[in-house]
């Protein structure tokens, strides 16, 4: 074995690292059960082929293609998950998931609640969108905020492949209803594979990058953005934190705190719509808890106010860029 | 693991009698309901199931305590008919901390899984496509478990019933769909909302089985649904139920039926379903009036126990606002 082999661990994409996730988990759980369209093999395993293999491995009664009914799949997560399985349903876009609301908000994420606790709902629902591939305004929106809004979901974004599987299998094993949102691009993005187990436990945000000046908080695709901005200040020496959420419910508050407490300058970046927004919660946490250490303010990126469009033109000026964080950091460097 | 009861397909003294048993738990409780709602010791919405109390018993008296039952807001007879006890019921109506949900759901999310009644929802339609997620468990387990669904006929019209029906059709669950037909959805008429003369009629798009039956005749319902509950247990998959009834009180406490014309109304209550069954008992000499008072005074009995027991309970503690909103408490 080489020595750059020792050193730099295989690559994978993250459409490998959620079919591994879901083979462990597969495998280490009987009561796990994989269901959506087009996942079973003889309709291709997954329109991305994340679900390929699993139900030739464990049979057509744990992995089944359903038919294109939404409200029918999460009501069947609903009921499966109450009844002591571990459902892994996939709505096979985030947009598709207002078809689902009332199982997602009105049952998934309050029958515990309602109940008194006397059921549960240990349901996971992968689903996928993101813009930047000219999918139009019915294929591509960040609703995260519509789920973070409401009490009883755990909503999950990763940002590389390790973070996929790892924050995946936690999701199946955690004993709630946690809707884990896929990025189209992301999931051809390569990056370090982890080790077999390999687990990320909710509610834990990483920093890929340490820094003394300014905190940029992110979470999902943008990550590689504020990452390739916090290389970029580094060499005129502006040291850029990057704070990788990874998890928006529950929300790793206090690692937001402490590196705001350190550099005292913020930047939230999302892809989302910006106003209304994620950010706009975690600004306002920011201002409640951190208001004396703050040397600026809080800088916000997220997507304009807008359905998103269907123009490559149009698109990259619909979201972040990379430009645009590295402005809003040397804005708010003064 | 729950196992087959053998259940006779025409219902004989004993299950009329136990039929009946339920049927006048459900009634008289109904009444206490509203008259302690009347009286202001109990602030909640009520929807009373006045009207229809056969067709759950019918059911349930032929179910395993571990079999599955989902309602709705008009849930009342079927959490009695299951067998969810008066004072956890009665202490959730009250808002309690000893209630079924601690007081945290209320009437429209009575929920008592040693009971089997583990979903009760305040959405039309919704608890269609839950059951079958239960359902679809019981199968991949084998624990031979069925699961019965109930909703009326305005929940016909509404998406998850097409779906939940399709995908039940389709993988053979073992479920039996339950639709109380009281004629009106809230306060518009079946005819006026509903395509198809019979809820019945939409069985065939989804290849499944499907009757109508007078859900107020304790026989003729008993026999529905045998049928249908053997051919869920059995692997044979589900059952659409349409069984007509009426509603002879408001769609909720403060309605008055006022756009339910008097004469239809009247008609309804002439053929009331409970004294109906009462004379059907005694005729057939299946009991004697004084087995059926005794029957009464009993519920009587359990029944001011109960509102007692509820109307001294504990209100929950502030500290619940922070509980069961996820497995681990919050600082919500």
């Amino acid at each position: 074995m080489s020595a750059e082999a020792e050193t730099k661990p295989a690559q994978i994409i993250g459409v490998q690292a959620i079919n591994m996730a879901l083979m462990e988990a597969m495998e280490a759980d009987p009561t796990v059960l994989v269901f959506g369209e087009d996942v079973a093999d003889p309709e291709g395993g997954g329109v991305l082929k994340c679900t390929d293999g699993l139900s030739t491995r464990f049979g057509d009664h744990r992995v089944r293609s359903t038919p294109i009914s939404e409200q029918a799949i999460m009501g069947a997560a609903v009921g499966a998950a109450i009844a002591g399985m571990r459902p892994v349903a996939e709505i096979m876009l985030m947009n598709f998931i207002s078809v689902a609301m009332d199982q997602l908000v009105n049952h998934a994420a309050k029958i515990r609640y309602m109940s008194g606790g006397a059921t549960s709902v240990p349901l996971v629902v992968r689903t996928l969108t993101g813009a930047g591939m000219s999918l139009g305004g019915q294929h591509s929106d960040m609703l995260e905020a519509w789920l973070a809004h409401t009490p009883g979901l755990k909503v999950v974004i990763p940002s590389n492949p390790a973070d996929y599987k790892g924050l995946l299998l936690s999701c199946i094993e955690d004993d709630n209803p946690c809707v884990f949102i896929e990025n189209s691009t992301l999931m051809y993005t390569p990056g370090d594979a982890p080790p077999p187990g390999y687990k990320v436990p909710l509610g834990k945000a990483s920093t890929p990058r340490v820094g003394s000046d300014v905190t940029l908080v992110s979470y999902g695709r943008p990550v590689l953005d504020c990452i390739a901005v916090a290389d970029k200040l580094a060499a005129e020496g502006i040291s850029v934190e990057v704070v990788d959420l990874r998890t928006i419910v529950p929300m790793d508050e206090a690692a937001i705190f402490a590196s705001v407490g350190k550099t005292g300058r913020v930047v939230i970046v999302h892809e989302a719509v910006k106003r209304f927004g994620v950010g706009a919660e975690i600004a306002a946490r920011i201002n409640e808890e951190c208001h004396g250490q703050l040397k600026a303010p809080v800088g916000r990126i997220g997507a304009k106010y807008s359905p998103v469009p269907f123009s490559s033109a149009l698109e990259k000026d619909y979201i972040w860029t990379a430009a645009g964080i590295e402005a809003a950091v040397r804005k708010v460097m003064g | 693991m729950s196992t087959q009861q053998n259940f006779p397909a025409e219902p004989g003294t004993a299950e009329l009698r136990d039929v009946y048993s339920r049927v006048m738990l459900i009634k008289m409780t109904d009444e206490r309901i509203r008259r302690v709602i009347r009286s202001g010791r109990i602030a909640t919405p009520h929807y009373s199931p006045r009207g229809q109390e056969v067709i759950a018993p019918s059911v349930c008296a032929q179910l395993n305590p571990d079999d599955y039952v989902v309602t709705i807001y008009r849930g009342l007879q079927d959490h009695l008919a299951k067998g969810v006890p008066l004072k956890s019921l009665w202490a959730e109506y009250a808002g309690r901390a000893t209630g079924s949900c601690k007081g945290k759901g209320g009437p429209m999310h009575i929920t008592h899984p040693a009971a089997g009644v583990v979903v009760t929802t305040g959405i039309v339609g919704s608890g269609i496509p839950i059951a079958n997620g239960l359902a679809w468990a019981s199968q991949l387990k084998g624990d031979g478990r069925i699961t019965v669904t109930n909703f009326g006929d305005g929940a016909s019209n509404i998406g998850a019933f097409h779906e939940g029906l399709n995908l039940a059709s389709l993988w053979k669950l073992p479920v039996v769909f339950v639709c109380s037909n009281n004629t009106y959805s809230e306060h518009t008429t079946y005819e006026k909302v509903t395509a198809v003369k019979r809820i019945s009629d939409r069985g065939a798009s989804y290849s499944m089985p499907a009757v109508t039956v007078d859900g107020n005749d304790p026989i003729a319902m008993w026999k529905a649904a045998h049928e249908a509950i053997t051919r869920a247990r059995s692997g044979g998959g589900p059952t659409l139920i349409e069984a007509m009834t009426f509603r002879f009180e408001g769609h909720t406490n403060g309605d008055d039926s006022h756009y339910i014309p008097a004469d239809v109304m009247a008609a309804a209550k002439e053929k009331d379903p409970v004294p109906r069954f009462r004379k059907l008992l005694l005729d057939g000499g299946h009991a004697t009036e004084a087995e059926l008072d005794a029957i009464e005074a009993k519920i009587k009995d359990d029944l001011d126990e109960a509102v007692d027991y509820a109307l001294n309970s504990p209100w929950p503690d502030a500290a619940e606002l922070n509980r069961d909103i996820y497995d681990e408490e919050i600082e919500a």
